[in-house]
């Protein structure tokens, strides 16, 4: 396959990434670490607030919400305390970009934090990270250690009389932590069931760990120069997980006009398929992102873009199947996950994930009934609908993650559900994900 | 009288660390320290027994129900007490794509357990995923990570040092 060269881009955050200690804040200060922050702290918390409203940075969780215009909701006449809760609960499947930040550069991100709690007026910041994060978890530790003994965090930030205390929270093992509210309900030390309001109940800035750390280098370049390397509607550049059946699966930082067919192609990026495969679909957000087919991969991996295809940018997980993939099976592994994951609050979710995992466990075991694809749609519309409009019918989004899926495997790779159940057997027999590591 | 939770040296440094975690939240949100808490607790334990999660309950002020409900929540809290090494494989679709329910029916016949069952020595796990698919398949032994299992002899390596 012919592809286009990938655009060229500036990296952001990713620039220090594999450099000898580049987790330490002896480096970090020589790559001009910590001077976004001594520029903040001159500044009115307003004049921060517009700054990064200005450079169009959007939320890079998954949902892409403006950062500057969340910032400017925590309300300044309130008494109350404010927070900022950093998620570091990555767990969409197909995601990990989080975690190099954390294990490269993770005083960027504690910058980022010291930044965004000047602007909201927040004087205690919750690390969040997910309980598998052992390394990144001690690297954290590490870091805002450092941090507290350079002056960042503590009584007066670096002298200026502004308190901030930064503080680590490990999860334990939960998706729906990574969901806001969950977040806050996790950091509360309760179970991650969503609810709306702030943690310990007053106004809270939650923000994903790649937003923050795109905070300083805005402030040290400007937002017009952050604005300028992204598109109208979306500032900076991407990370992107691309993951699956490549040659080079890894984190890559992109221009956002970067299509997926040259991040899947490109010598930079995934340098193509293996030896004899094709790309049969393309999952271009984490796994609740409706899937693409081969034939609308040349489409570039910017939220408004992929939203023109009725699907989403979302924690920027690319995962590429490719054609010795079954895709009852693979959408089984989606969805058994969505059903593991679901928090039991919402009947749609709680009864319907399970539903709809043994529906397809039972296709692709060739025990299938022709009604059952319609059943399978079904149940997914009464969790919610498609093309992606917004929330379904439940509390939060893992409703909507786990319905989306099914609904767009279905619909374009009906053939093969209809395979299976008119042969009453997988058509890959023993083999559903081709033939990747010998373990006979 | 029931046994005590911790040795004494134990219940020192568990009550040492919860006190400073304690100063992190506000004075009237003693229980926000549930989930450190508990993770503590099994760092020492090795696992949530029933009695600790009384006492955690206790030193946080919330009746024991709210301990076991969090513990019972999260899947890396044990609360019936697992074998030595806790084997967590993912199978999430990009581990999948590249081997992971191979390497997971390996790990089957050589430790001899099914995945979701175990014995004294082992608890094998289908995980969820792990964050690490650019480097699947993966797998954890007792929350150490391994990544680019992509050969039995790499899977043979890690558990050649486990006795």
């Amino acid at each position: 396959m012919t592809v286009a060269p990938a655009p060229a881009v500036q990296t952001v955050i990713s620039e220090a990434w594999g450099q000898p200690n580049s987790h330490l804040i002896s480096e970090y200060k020589k790559r001009g670490g910590y001077k976004a922050l001594e520029k903040a702290l001159a500044m009115e918390p307003t004049a921060i607030t517009d700054e990064i409203k200005r450079s169009n940075l959007r939320g890079r969780g998954g949902a892409g919400f403006p950062t500057g215009l969340k910032w400017s909701f925590v309300p300044k006449d309130n008494p109350k305390p404010k927070y900022l809760a950093v998620n570091g609960d990555e767990s969409e499947p197909g995601t990990f970009k989080d975690r190099y930040i954390l294990e490269y550069d993770p005083h960027l991100m504690l910058e980022g934090i010291a930044i965004a709690c000047k602007a909201i007026g927040a004087h205690k910041a919750y690390v969040y990270l997910r309980g598998e994060f052992k390394f990144q978890a001690e690297r954290v530790d590490a870091a805002i250690k450092e941090a507290y003994e350079a002056g960042v965090f503590g009584e007066s930030v670096l002298g200026s009389g502004f308190k901030l205390d930064c503080y680590l929270v490990r999860g334990a093992g939960a998706y729906i932590c990574g969901e806001e509210t969950g977040l806050i309900e996790s950091i509360e030390g309760k179970k991650g069931w969503p609810a709306v309001v702030g943690l310990f109940g007053c106004p809270t800035v939650v923000n994903n760990v790649e937003t923050l750390a795109s905070v300083p280098p805005i402030m040290n370049k400007g937002a017009a120069w952050f604005a300028g390397l992204g598109t109208d509607k979306s500032g900076g550049t991407r990370l992107v997980c691309l993951s699956g059946t490549v040659n080079r699966p890894g984190v890559y930082e992109v221009s956002m006009d970067t299509t997926i067919d040259q991040l899947i192609h490109d010598p930079k990026y995934g340098q193509g398929m293996p030896a004899g495969r094709k790309v049969k679909a393309v999952i271009p957000g984490g796994s609740s992102a409706p899937v693409l087919t081969a034939d609308e991969t040349d489409v570039a991996l910017e939220f408004e873009a992929l939203k023109m295809k009725q699907t989403m940018a979302g924690s920027g997980g690319v995962v590429v199947m490719d054609d010795t993939t079954c895709m009852v099976r693979a959408l089984w592994r989606v969805t058994r996950f969505y059903a593991e994951e679901s928090c039991g609050q919402c009947t749609p979710c709680r009864e319907g994930m399970p539903w709809m995992t043994r529906l397809l466990r039972k296709i692709e075991e060739g025990l299938g009934e022709p009604e059952d694809l319609e059943i399978l749609m079904n149940v997914a519309a009464s969790i919610a609908p498609f093309p992606p409009i917004g929330l379904g019918n439940t509390i939060c989004a893992l409703g909507d993650a786990g319905a989306l899926p099914v609904q767009s495997f279905v619909m374009k790779f009906k053939h093969e559900f209809e395979q299976h159940i008119a042969e009453k057997r997988c058509p890959h027999g023993d083999h559903p994900w081709g033939h990747f590591g010998d373990w006979a | 009288m029931a046994d005590p939770v911790f040795s004494p040296d134990d219940q020192k440094l568990f009550d040492s660390r919860l006190a400073d975690i304690l100063t992190r939240y506000p004075a009237d949100r003693k229980s926000a320290a549930m989930l450190p808490a508990l993770r503590m607790m099994q760092e020492i334990l090795g696992w949530c027994p029933p009695e600790g999660l009384r006492l955690v309950a206790e030193r946080l002020e919330v009746k024991p129900e709210r301990a076991y409900e969090v513990a019972s929540f999260y899947v890396m809290f044990h609360t019936e007490k697992p074998g030595k090494y806790v084997v967590d494989v993912c199978t999430n679709l990009s581990c999948s794509l590249r081997g992971a329910e191979g390497m997971l029916a390996y790990l089957e016949r050589k430790l001899g357990v099914k995945a979701g069952h175990g014995n004294e020595q082992w608890l094998l796990r289908e995980a969820e995923c792990l964050a690490s698919c650019g480097t699947a398949p993966c797998l954890q032994v007792n929350e150490d990570h391994h990544e680019n299992l992509t050969t039995r002899e790499k899977v043979d390596a890690i558990f050649a040092n486990l006795g």
